[in-house]
């Protein structure tokens, strides 16, 4: 039967095909939030956007740090850096299920020869109070994308559910161009006219592996980080404190807080019962950007620039 | 009669919901209809990924109803006659008819003429409020809908023979058509009936719609994947529903992984398969063990015949089982005891220090217990140790549901002893009622210090006994273990001794009096109710219990769970012969009497002397002879001898109503007698409290 005999897309051709097919969807392409996050979720273009009754369309790559994952470059499937690609359909269109197997089989997923399943997985994100419903989706048993249907956020109820897609880049990577170590993936392939050489993922990011988890494991300055936490979480607070609050770069500092949490967390200096009072410490100050960020919008005029 | 069909078509519904949600869309319909007066026949109910599908036959209308309303009798006062034209809606009396009765005279009735409605007006209404208040676990909104269903509703069919009933849901409205298997027969699919929705998704669909049918299909192909190659099915119902609510068109295909992932332990590997990829485990029937293959089912046939399906899940297969291996290597760099201080850094409770902490109490418990179980005590306390080890091993946290098993292998692959080894991995036991009990002295040594210095620390120092639903650290599990493990292994231990013994071993500083008497009380009571219920849910006696019970207590004597069920059961025999039955007789006339006697003033008392009627002086000194040998029977705890001299007493009891006049005109004989009563009533309350016994 008629295998898909295409060569596979790289690593970033992956990316700008789901971006192109995404644009073509109505979504805005952003790129990357500034900020160290663990997510892509944590964007303020799904946090804070999926707030309101303001109808939203977004897709856009997000760099996602995990300092505890950090394997020093030595393992194929984890890394402390990974990129995330994230959709955000506000509210969620009739047909998202079918856009989402569409945007499949733009990466050049053979929906024949493969095998697509919704699982039930309801997802949370205790950090920033918001949880939804929705499904691991599988190819041939493997988690290619998380989809949600966004129920709650910042401890809010929404008042337009909006749809959201994650695929780990990475992985899915992985899957479409058949390589077993993460390193190996073509990331970009060489242009014979020019002279340019295909350049590998791990060309890209094998020294960043191992320096960041040097970093992280055994240099970080814990006492040093515990008081750029304490920053980070007093200057979240006094913004949001203002008599005219400023949620937006108030949760900048409530995503650094987070990102620092996380570094201590790696650095193993957190115990388990401390962890939990460090997530409600963060967790409260990302609901009260959410409750800023309503109460402040519900004042801004429409196309308020001009 | 009409045929109905109606179908609701959503996105993937959770495998786990999907029977559920059928049972309770039948339920809700079948009794919607019935209320507004239809018939209904041949209701069925079929689920599957994406649908709920119901059927059945019912009349096209429903029937006119013409009800009659009574009223006043002719001639009542006006404004009775008012009121009852106000009720019944009529303008005056002449619109009423009159009936007579012998009793009553001539009196109104109203009669309501009510007409049928038509049933697809009927499913109008009905459908939007079942789908409304549909009992979903977890329910969600979508797009800008306040509708909430299990996940977004994609379209919904209702016809009433051949008519489409345009209900209205969520704001999709019903029609005749839907869609097949996404990959094999998208449609969509106008359909006229039920036989023809069932042939034309089955056929051009490809969707199965019954999942009995899919059930069918997945393990009968499954069963025979395996044995083509010579191979055999782990079957597994759980696993077998789950997947039947995952694939509209299940392919069966069975994979391959590299064998050597099979040094693994077998239940680390069909764990990894059952959970995380839901394949079913294969294993070689002439050995037994597991062999290199698992079986998945697809929601498609591949036109590769599903070779990419089965390299896909291996591959995931092969990446979950090399975490796995990789755990288990980095676990086996150090003995397992070597993570008893990690156990420390794990919290048991807020008030109750860390794992570490409960693990070194339990040991100082084990110890002293395990005489009294036959165990070796320097095993008990060291198995104590090592129970918890693996909690912080990264296999256990992977693969929580095998705390126990992992800890015993690592002990057994360091050259540990079998006894401690057993003991780690079923100290946990028994999890619930149906789960089984240890056996092992050791074992049972571990897993009942375990459970008693759980129920000590949360009854008396964490303060959290369970209320009414909320048991939320599953105290009446432990409770149930604990009697559990007494009763199976004929544990003569008082839970008194149990619990004294546990809070000065592990909390020395406390006072009994001040700090913990009490919640020692509690617990006590606490277990008996779960013996009780225990008892009562084996189907045993209820009253016999509580004779049980009450009488151990008015006596103080602290037995042992053990003992109680024992009295328990003796008892119920004993009440179960025509002896029992008659001496309870005689008993509850003895109380009876005393009873009655009470009410008009104290009764006697002293020992009764010597009477000297025939009848009288037998039951004397029969009571006399029984009482000393009742009180020897219960001190070697052979509650069937203590019971059998109570039946002796029987003859002499009968003998004595029958001949006797117990309230005699003669006031010291009748003291007497009523002595006797006392004496009878006494010494049945050593052995149990009758009066808590209904006669039969």
């Amino acid at each position: 039967m008629a295998k898909n005999d295409k060569k596979p897309l790289s690593f970033q051709g992956l990316i700008l095909t789901l971006q192109n097919y995404w644009a073509e969807q109505g979504c805005v392409i952003l790129q990357p939030f500034d900020t160290e996050v663990g997510a892509g979720t944590l964007h303020p273009a799904t946090v804070l956007r999926s707030l309101g009754p303001k109808p939203w369309n977004v897709a856009y790559v997000q760099p996602s740090r995990r300092p505890a994952d950090g394997r020093y470059g030595d393992n194929p499937n984890r890394l402390q850096h990974y990129y995330q690609f994230q959709v955000i359909m506000k509210p969620n269109p009739a047909n998202l299920q079918a856009l989402y197997l569409g945007s499949l089989a733009a990466i050049g997923i053979d929906m024949d020869i493969h095998d697509i399943r919704f699982v039930e997985d309801d997802w949370e994100n205790p950090t920033v109070g918001a949880w939804g419903l929705g499904w691991e989706v599988w190819c041939d048993g493997m988690e290619v994308s998380q989809y949600t249907y966004f129920q709650q956020v910042g401890g809010l109820d929404l008042d337009l559910v909006s749809g959201e897609l994650t695929y780990g880049l990475e992985r899915l990577a992985m899957y479409v161009q058949n390589v077993d170590n993460v390193y190996d993936l073509v990331f970009t392939e060489a242009n014979e006219a020019n002279g340019t050489p295909e350049v590998l993922y791990g060309d890209v990011f094998h020294q960043n592996e191992v320096q960041q988890s040097t970093y992280n494991f055994e240099h970080s300055d814990h006492e040093k980080i515990l008081e750029k936490f304490k920053y980070a979480e007093a200057e979240c607070k006094a913004l949001l404190a203002l008599e005219a609050p400023l949620p937006l770069p108030a949760y900048e500092h409530a995503l650094k807080a987070s990102h620092l949490f996380n570094l201590l967390d790696a650095r193993g200096v957190v115990s388990p019962t401390q962890r939990q009072e460090y997530i409600k410490r963060v967790r409260d100050l990302a609901k009260g950007c959410a409750e800023a960020h309503v109460a402040t919008e519900k004042t801004v005029a429409e196309k308020a620039w001009r | 009669m009409a045929e109905l069909l109606f179908e609701i078509f959503c996105e993937e519904i959770p495998a786990r919901m999907q029977v559920r949600a059928g049972e309770d869309l039948s339920k809700a319909l079948e009794g919607g209809l019935k209320k507004a007066g239809l018939t209904v026949e041949g209701a069925q109910v079929l689920t599957g990924p994406r649908r709920l599908v119901f059927t059945a036959d019912v009349p096209a209308r429903s029937p006119d109803i013409s009800e009659e309303r009574k009223g006043p009798r002719v001639g009542a006062p006006e404004q009775a006659l008012a009121g009852f034209l106000r009720g019944a809606g009529l303008t005056d009396i002449s619109q009423a008819q009159t009936r007579s009765d012998p009793k009553k005279g001539e009196y109104y009735v109203a009669v309501i003429e009510k007409s049928g409605e038509e049933t697809g007006e009927i499913l109008k209404a009905l459908i939007p409020e079942v789908m409304t208040n549909f009992p979903w676990p977890k329910s969600m909104k979508s797009g800008s809908s306040a509708f909430r269903w299990v996940r977004p509703l994609q379209s919904m069919i209702c016809l009433l023979g051949w008519d489409v009933i345009p209900v209205e849901v969520g704001g999709i409205t019903a029609g005749n058509s839907t869609e097949g298997h996404r990959r094999h027969g998208r449609g969509p699919f106008k359909v006229k009936s039920f036989a023809d929705y069932q042939k034309t998704l089955e056929g051009k669909g490809h969707v199965v719609i019954s999942a009995d049918a899919r059930k069918e299909l997945i393990i009968t192909d499954a069963r025979k994947a395996c044995a083509a190659m010579g191979l055999e099915l782990v079957e597994d119902e759980g696993l077998l529903n789950e997947v039947a609510g995952l694939a509209e068109w299940p392919v069966v295909i069975l994979g391959d992984m590299d064998p050597s992932f099979l040094e693994l332990p077998a239940e680390v590997i069909r764990l990894s398969m059952r959970t995380h990829q839901k394949y079913f485990a294969v294993r070689d029937p002439k050995t037994g063990s597991l062999a290199p293959n698992f079986i998945v089912v697809a929601n498609q046939a591949a036109p590769d015949g599903g070779k990419e399906i089965a390299k896909g899940n291996s591959k995931v297969l092969s990446a979950r089982l090399s975490d796995a291996q990789f755990f288990q290597s980095e676990d086996a760099k150090k003995k397992l005891i070597d993570y008893y201080d990690k156990l420390d850094t794990v919290v048991f409770h807020k008030k109750l220090g860390s794992i570490r902490d409960k693990a070194e109490r339990v040991a100082a418990l084990a110890k002293e217990l395990a005489p009294k179980v036959g165990a070796d005590a320097a095993k008990a306390e060291q198995a104590a140790r090592l129970a918890k080890c693996d909690l912080v091993t990264q296999t256990v946290v992977e693969f929580t549901s095998l705390q126990g098993q992992i800890g015993a292998q690592m002990y057994l692959n360091e050259g540990g002893d079998k006894d401690i080894a057993d003991a780690i991995e079923q100290h946990y036991k028994p999890q619930g009622p149906s789960d089984s009990v240890p056996t092992e002295a050791t074992a049972v040594t571990v897993a009942l210090a375990d459970k008693v210095a759980t129920l000590f620390d949360f009854f008396a120092i964490a303060k959290e006994e369970p209320t009414g639903s909320k048991d939320p650290y599953a105290l009446r599990r432990a409770g149930l273990g604990v009697l559990r493990l007494e009763v199976d292994n004929k544990l003569n231990v008082s839970p008194r001794w149990l619990f004294e013994t546990y809070a000065e071993l592990a909390y020395p500083s406390l006072d009994y009096k001040t700090d913990y008497a009490s919640s020692i009380d509690r617990l006590e009571i606490f277990l008996q109710d779960r013996l009780e219920n225990l008892l009562k849910s084996q189907g045993h006696r209820y009253d016999t219990i509580e004779a049980v019970f009450s009488a151990d207590f008015q006596g103080g004597v602290g037995l042992s769970h053990y003992m109680w069920r024992e009295r328990a059961l003796a008892l119920q025999e004993f009440l179960s012969t025509t002896e029992g039955e008659d001496l309870l007789a005689g008993y509850k006339r003895a109380a009876n009497i005393l009873k009655a006697e009470a009410k008009k003033g104290d009764l006697p008392s002293g020992a009764p002397e010597k009477p000297s009627a025939a009848e009288s002086l037998a039951l004397y000194e029969a009571l006399q002879a029984a009482g000393p040998k009742i009180e020897k029977a219960l001190e070697s705890e052979d509650y069937t001898a203590a019971m059998s001299q109570l039946a002796i007493l029987r003859a002499p009891i009968d003998a004595f109503f029958t001949h006797v006049q117990v309230i005699s005109d003669d006031t010291a004989v009748k003291e007497n007698n009523l002595r006797l009563l006392l004496r009878i009533r006494d010494t049945a309350q050593r052995i149990a409290d009758l009066d808590a016994v209904s006669a039969s």
